[in-house]
Order: C-alpha cells, then structure tokens, then sequence
C-alpha cells in the first residue's frame, strides 16, 4: 500500500457511520490502516471493525490491546463517537439525559485522549517513531450555543478546551503528538434521523442549510477532509486549535440574515 | 448607592472566596444575599455578619433535590429570587495522562453540572419573581487550556458554553432572565492556596502565578465581585450570553 498515510494506523471512533465512516475511508485511502471502533459494524464498512463502547474504560483497555496485537502501533486517533442527547433545553433536561449525554461526548474523548497517548507512546522501539495526531469532534455548539440541548453544547464545550489542554500537555512533554478540535456545522449524518422523521428528508436538509450562510448542510466527506488533513503531516505545525468546517454559520453576520429556526 | 435595591441573590459557594465577596457586596448595596455552601460552619458565620440582609442553606451543587430546597428557603426567607451566582467549583490539577475517569468525573458533576443544575433550580422561581440575572463562575482556563488541569478546562469549557444555551433559550422564551459567564484570572481565595507554597523551578507558586498575569498580581476576590455586581443589577441589562474576563490581562 502506499500512500501519504502508508505505515500509519489510525482508530476512528463512530467510524460506522456518518462523519466516522467519512473519515475512516479516506484516511484508508490515504494508505493508514483503520480500525473502525464502534458499537455496531456497518454492512460494508471500511477498516477492520472492532466492537466498541466508548463510555467504558474496560472497552478502550481492550481496544488499545487489540491494536497493539493486531497493528502493532498507533499514529491517529479520530475521536468522533458523539450522541445529539435529543434537543433538552435548561429547563427539560433530567440528569439522566445530562450524565449519558456527558458519558459519551465528553467523557468519552477524554478517554479516547487518554489511551491514544497510552497507545502512541507504547509503539515499539524498532518501528519507526509514530508521529501522533489525535482529532477531536466537537461541534459548532461548541464555539456558539443554541437554545437546543443543553448537555450537548456543554459537552462539546469541554472537547473544545480539553483538547487545547492535551495540545499544551502533549508539547510540554515533548511528545510528538498534537491534538486539535473540529467544529463541524450542520453535516447530512444519522444524528439528523429524527428531524428527517418529523420533516422529511429533503425539506429537512434545506431547513437546515439555510441556516448556514454557504446556504446548504455539510456532507460526512467534507467534514472527513479535515480530519484527513488533521490526520497528515500537512498540518504539522497545526496544534491546540479549533478548526470550524461551518459554512461561515459561526463566521458573524450578513446582510441578509440566514433563516434562524424556532 | 445602592445598584441592587431589595434584590434577593442567591450565591452557590456563598462561604468563601469570590462567592463571599459577592455576597458582602450585594448586602452593602442593599441586596439580600443567600450563602449556599457545603461549609455550614463558615456560610453561617458570615451570615451571621452580614445579618439581616443574609443567610444561610447548606447546598451540595450537584445534588437536585437540594438546589430545590436551597431556592425554596430563599423564597421563603426573602419572598422571591432575582439573582444567582453559580459560584460554587473545584480546582484541580491534573494532565491527560495522570487523571482517573472518577476524577475527571468529580471535577466536571462539581462544576458543570452543579452550574446546570442551579440554572435550571432557580428558573421557575426567578420567572415568579418578574426575571433577574444568572452569573456563571467559569474561569481563563474555560477560555484556554493548561497542560496541568485538562479535567478543569474541561468543566469550565462546559460552563462557558451552557451558559449560551441558557441566555438563548431565556431569551426565546421570553423570560426576562440573563445569564452571562465571569472568566477570572487566578484570585487569591481558598482554592489556590495550596498551590502558593509550591516551589516551581526557582520561583515560589505565587511568585510563578502572578507572573502568568501581565499585571504582575493575583486578583482579588472583591475586584471579580465588582463585575458580577455589575452583571447581577439592571446596569448589565443588555447583556446576555456573554464571556466576562477578569484576568488581569492573562488571556491578552
């Protein structure tokens, strides 16, 4: 296999589908081996599926081993496991929904930061050094808020400022290791079903891209190119930092005002 | 001068540090001041002090039935609720690496939930009481990360923006309520007092904070109590959602 990526092994987290199955095919086509951890395969997955739960310290224990056996090594870590937590506000949330919702988005990329680390650090002597980039989903919730779910913005709050903070740790160790955040806007992803359910597809996605001022949601495949260019050398200077794949929906005002829904 | 005539603030950590100071200032502007705080000994002694114009409920912020029970004493003691400082928090140090799940766990249920959880305890009783003002303690690190206190960053990441949601969602709902986050610098309260002492490199802790602010100092607990004074009476009335930084030029 060759590739800008040959030689490097990558985990994609929620890799089955949506933005994860995006990125998981390009950076396999790039050249890295992927390991696609996720609850659930897909039919016609890309990478090597490997069943994953990642609110579970046991479950990233057991993954990290599984990729040291079978791969060998880790460079790329693509913490992107995410659940929407439906749309609570302050007022409708339980702490049920918030704690689950927090398991999953927060919790979870802490871990998958923590065993990545782990991983990138326990690559053999003799193997070339891994040159480490960890990419964190957040969101656009995470740099603004809406009047939506409150445990989702909060959660993606904290990926924004844990992954500057894993950037700066991994610096001061002198790890070769960066770390950053994607910030991606709408994305025509599974987390949108239940607004398809109630609106219908179609309407649905031009409901929501007319949100954006670009006028038109994101595909899993561009937000995928960002993680790639993450992933890669390319943006080797690129650390500590919020990258917004929005449509400008974060980017300040317009004349014309895009649609703002209720 | 009195910016906060007959107001009735409800205050989460109300027993020591910038929660305190937020508290005598509100009651020296003729506001009443409820102390929320684990600490019963030290909330009701300041209480005590201020008098008339204060008391005291013991508060577990991330306990709901207890943020119930907190607002429900302060409307019974004061007859309604116009403001509440979240001010209630942890600070921990730790990295990536060195953190346990229960830890980053502990940090993030103190600090973001408990913020949450008094957001969404006084709402009900803030919309009886015809609106009022939310003032959010996030911090520089909710602004910035730090190598050594990943699982903080992360709570107060949480706090800036939970805070938004709740400003928008007030504002759709038309409630009359604002809701604004206050990043401080390092103050000099309780809760850096154990990192003053520490020895980093041939700089002594405090010597090694003070440098981090280009004013050369800590702040002080009653220089952040001035800006959430501000946020807490009408002078603010047009501000909501927004990140208040007090940092003595940190985050510049």
């Amino acid at each position: 296999m060759s590739g800008e990526l040959s030689g490097r092994v990558a985990i994609v987290t929620g890799g089955a589908s949506g933005i994860g199955a995006a990125a998981a095919a390009l950076l396999s086509q790039a050249g890295a081996r992927v390991v696609v951890a996720d609850l659930q395969a897909a039919k016609d997955g890309m990478g090597r599926f490997v069943q994953h739960d990642v609110t579970s310290e046991e479950s990233w224990q057991s993954l990290l081993a599984d990729v040291s056996k079978h791969e060998g090594r880790l460079d790329i870590m693509v913490n992107n496991a995410g659940t929407s937590g439906g749309a609570g506000s302050v007022e409708s949330t339980d702490v049920e929904t918030w704690q689950r919702v927090q398991a999953v988005n927060s919790e979870g990329v802490f871990l998958g930061c923590k065993y990545a680390i782990d991983g990138m650090k326990r690559t053999a002597p003799d193997k070339p050094a891994p040159r480490g980039s960890i990419v964190n989903l957040s969101s656009v919730a995470g740099l603004q808020s809406g009047a939506g779910s409150i445990a989702y913005t909060a959660s993606k709050g904290a990926v924004r400022l844990l992954s500057k903070s894993v950037a700066l740790y991994c610096a001061e160790q002198k790890l070769d290791i960066r770390c950053n955040s994607v910030h991606p806007g709408g994305v025509d992803t599974p987390i949108f079903d239940p607004l398809w359910q109630m609106v219908g597809r179609e309407r649905g996605k031009a409901l929501v891209g007319m949100r954006h001022p670009i006028g038109r949601m994101a595909e899993p495949r561009e937000i995928g190119e960002v993680i790639l260019w993450l992933a890669s050398d390319r943006s080797s200077f690129v650390t500590g930092a919020e990258i917004a794949a929005d449509g400008a929906l974060t980017a300040g005002l317009m004349r014309r005002q895009p649609f703002v829904a209720s | 001068m009195s910016r906060l005539e007959n107001r009735i603030v409800l205050v989460s950590g109300g027993a020591s540090g910038i929660g305190a100071a937020t508290a005598r200032l509100v009651v020296r502007e003729g506001g009443k001041a409820v102390l929320a705080d684990r600490d019963e000994t030290k909330g009701r002694a300041l209480a005590d002090e201020l008098g008339d114009g204060a008391s005291f409920v013991p508060l577990d912020v991330t306990d709901e039935a207890a943020w119930a029970r907190a607002v429900a004493g302060t409307v019974e003691r004061f007859g309604a609720v116009h403001g509440l400082l979240n001010a209630a928090g942890v600070g921990v140090r730790n990295s990536i690496e060195d953190c346990t799940l229960a830890e980053y766990r502990r940090i993030n249920d103190i600090n973001a939930l408990g913020t949450f959880l008094g957001c969404k305890a006084v709402l009900p009783a803030m919309k009886r009481s015809g609106g009022g003002s939310i003032v959010n303690i996030s911090s520089v690190l909710g602004l910035r990360g730090a190598s050594y206190a990943m699982a903080y960053c992360a709570s107060k990441g949480a706090v800036r923006l939970l805070t938004k949601h709740v400003a928008l969602h007030c504002a759709q709902m038309k409630y009359d309520i604002r809701c604004n986050s206050v990043h401080p610098g390092y103050i000099d309260t309780p809760m850096i007092a154990p990192r003053l002492d520490q020895t980093i490199g041939n700089m002594s802790g405090r010597q090694w904070l003070e440098e981090l602010h280009p004013l050369g100092r800590l702040g002080r607990a009653e220089e952040v109590a001035a800006m959430i004074l501000f946020l807490l009476s009408d002078e603010s009335a047009f501000s909501t959602g927004s990140e208040f930084v007090c940092d003595g030029g940190l985050t510049a």
